[in-house]
């Protein structure tokens, strides 16, 4: 089967009445690596949002369509088992509930009623994973997320996102927090992904992730809007250049989304 | 007052049935003693919790339940607190009022330990039982509640731990409440003398839905210097039932009791645990944890109170409330003059799932001396919806979803339970009462 297809059409979105969102359009295919980059503060984390349906964001126009199905009428879950994931920039701590138990449900939940995966094969896969991840495996029998470090929590949402193994995997600022050896660890977690049937869209504000996993587009965030698109060398300019030019081309002063809308 | 003040039996009952166990006579006149002031003694007033209104007085007080000669003859739903692949159980079955069922292994045996039914130790062990028996810890004129236990007691097991003797594997009761009106005034004793140690778990099981009963526990745990005690419980009477329990312990020098309490009753229960830290040193954990659904009401009260020098208290209260379930729970932790260098911790969550629960934690510390530490938290509230946002952001159901964190809320307590059965078990129980 080729890959699925996202499309995201002049997407609004606000939060608590404030518009972030102002007409997002991309489109992401299986096998394609898109990275958004943009400053902090322009919208990447609330498009990123808005996909995965959070409570807090409110899309107030346009739509998201993954292989043709409204993905906004969906529930959160249901738009996790149509294929999408989210590697959120800030994981929930949930105490109580372990790593393993909670993945196994995750996988569970993509998997038919009967058919779930034996536990034997489950802690297979999951020692693989974590293995390829350098993690320590005391972290399965952790509570989810409680007391991790930034870099253990980053590791953590890709080590559910090689076990998922979604259509398409939305990261929101992966790189965040990590050293530089974290940060290898972590891209080729995500480049073993790479094929026909996935597709990804990187959200980052830094150049490096990208000198990791080369994206096939880049796109550039201001205003709650993509400004500019292009290939792998655009990604090259903003690091050598800064976002200066950008803003000089298009006549923006300021490019975060702004207090009134 | 406001109840009936007519009590349910009358002298000569009392009187006939401890004759008919063949009491010792000091049993006898202590029952008789507390009938008489049972008359005049208000009943127990849990803060924030009217219990006044609560049937404590319609049950039948007698029954008896069959002996079986093996395990495997158990229903499956008591089977299922039982670890089946052991075969050197030391295990107790309290079928109504009757033993169904009791092994000990022979090592403990020899050493000294005893573990039995109360009947069978007041004729075995009286001089034992007696020194024990609602002295140290509970007091026969508490209230009326304390006093009608006293008169009317009718079940319950007796478990002692000689000087010096270690006990790994747990020590089990299973109190099962089959006939659907009989009351359970069950009092159980758990004395480890010097330097000995044990872990006991019991379970209380009934299925009474429409047929009114009445449960009046009292348990008394004593650990003596350099003792340590670990005990565990699965309260799950039905709906019928309405439940006052009464768990206390008291701590000598450098003695440790821990409570583990799964609290899943499903009619209205006022439930106390109290601590009494005697002992310099000595120490207390009070975990428990409870579900509450329908239009059940529960009080919680879960007190240690600090005498020794550098004693140490740890109260941890977690309750899911559902439907239109209201629970009051008071954590408290009380320092008396002269206990320096202790440290009192409280601690009370409450979970709501439903708009029409209600929850009320209280944790209050009374501080009667100036060189100790302590710390409480509290919080009622909803489950969070970032949670649930990032669970079902991986495909899991909102019901799922919403399982997982309500077991998480309540496993700081659940994996505290030592058998694993019986672990097992609550969460099942938890899950049958969420779901
Ligand atoms: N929960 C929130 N409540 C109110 N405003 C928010 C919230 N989250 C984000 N914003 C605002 O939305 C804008 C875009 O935020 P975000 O999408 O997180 O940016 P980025 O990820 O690009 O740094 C910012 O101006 C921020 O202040
Ligand atoms: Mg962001």
């Amino acid at each position: 089967m080729a890959g699925s297809i996202l499309e995201i059409k002049d997407l609004h979105v606000a939060i608590e009445d404030q518009e972030i969102l102002k007409g997002v359009n991309l489109t992401i295919k299986g096998g394609e690596f898109h990275a958004v980059m943009g400053p902090n503060g322009t919208g990447k984390s609330t498009l990123a949002s808005a996909i995965m349906g959070h409570p807090k964001y409110e899309v107030t126009k346009g739509s998201v369509l993954l292989d043709g199905e409204d993905v906004l009428e969906m529930e959160v879950d249901e738009r996790a088992q149509a294929g999408l994931f989210l590697a959120m920039q800030y994981p929930s701590e949930i105490s109580g509930v372990t790593t393993s138990d909670f993945l196994r449900s995750s996988i569970n939940a993509h998997r038919e009623e009967g058919d779930e995966i034996s536990l034997m094969k489950f802690i297979k896969e999951m020692d693989a994973a974590m293995d390829y991840l350098d993690m320590d495996k005391n972290m399965a029998q952790r509570y989810l997320n409680e007391g991790f470090s930034g870099g253990e929590k980053k590791r953590n949402e890709i080590l559910q996102l090689m076990m998922i193994k979604p259509a398409i995997g939305i990261l929101d600022e992966i790189d965040s927090g990590l050293d530089i050896d974290a940060l290898k660890v972590v891209s080729k977690g995500i480049n073993k992904l790479r094929s026909e049937s996935f597709g990804c869209l990187m959200i980052t504000h830094y150049q490096r992730l990208l000198d990791y996993i080369t994206p096939d587009y880049v796109h550039v965030m201001m205003q709650g809007r993509v400004v500019k698109s292009g290939g792998p060398e655009l990604a090259q300019r903003l690091e050598a250049e800064g976002y200066d030019w950008i803003k000089q081309e298009l006549g923006i002063e300021e490019e975060t989304v702004g207090q009134k809308a | 007052m406001t109840v009936d003040t007519k009590l349910p039996y009358e002298k000569d009952y009392v009187s006939k049935f401890s004759d008919e166990r063949n009491e010792p006579e000091w049993m006898k006149s202590l029952r008789l003693q507390a009938l008489e002031l049972a008359d005049s003694l208000p009943m127990p007033t849990p803060d924030k919790t009217n219990i006044t209104k609560w049937n404590f007085s319609q049950f039948k007080h007698k029954a008896e339940g069959q002996v079986i000669k093996s395990l495997d003859e158990l229903p499956d739903d008591i089977k299922v607190f039982i670890d089946m692949e052991n075969h050197d159980k030391n295990l107790v079955i309290q079928r109504n009022q009757s033993i169904a069922y009791k092994s000990l292994s022979s090592e403990l045996e020899k050493k000294g330990v005893i573990l039995t039914d109360i009947t069978t130790a007041l004729h075995e062990h009286s001089d034992l039982v007696q020194r024990y028996y609602m002295k140290d810890a509970v007091a026969i004129d508490e209230n009326r509640l304390s006093a009608l236990h006293t008169a009317l007691m009718n079940g319950g097991v007796f478990v002692y731990v000689p000087k010096g003797v270690v006990i790994e594997e747990p020590l089990q009761s299973i109190f099962w409440q089959e006939d659907n009106e009989v009351a359970t005034f069950n009092h159980v004793i758990v004395v480890a003398e010097e330097n000995s140690s044990l872990t006991y778990v019991e379970n209380y099981i009934s299925h009474n839905q429409d047929q009114q009963a009445v449960a009046n526990i009292v348990t008394e745990v004593i650990a003596h210097d350099n003792a340590s005690i670990s005990y565990g419980a699965v309260d799950n009477f039905a709906k019928g039932t309405t439940v006052y329990v009464n768990r206390r312990g008291v701590a000598y020098r450098n003695a440790t009791i821990d409570w583990a309490l799964g609290q899943m009753n499903d009619g209205h229960t006022a439930s106390e645990n109290i601590t009494h830290l005697i002992g310099d040193d000595s120490t207390s954990h009070a975990k428990t944890v409870t579900v509450g659904r329908g239009h059940q009401i529960q009080n919680f009260t879960a007190k240690i109170v600090h005498f020794g020098l550098a004693s140490e208290g740890y109260i941890l209260q977690h309750g899911v409330m559902k439907e239109s379930a209201s629970s009051v729970f008071n954590g408290i932790g009380k320092i008396e003059h002269g206990a320096s260098k202790s440290n009192a911790e409280q601690e009370s969550r409450v979970l709501m799932l439903s708009k029409d629960a209600r929850g009320d934690a209280n944790p209050i510390l009374l501080i009667d001396e100036d060189d100790v530490t302590a710390g409480h938290a509290a919080s009622v509230g909803r489950v969070d919806p970032i949670q649930m946002y990032y669970l079902m952001s991986r495909g899991i159901s909102k019901t799922e979803a919403e399982r997982l964190i309500i077991h998480g809320f309540l496993a700081p307590v659940v994996k505290e339970i030592p058998i694993k059965a019986v672990r097992e078990q609550l969460t099942q129980v938890i899950e049958g009462k969420v779901y």
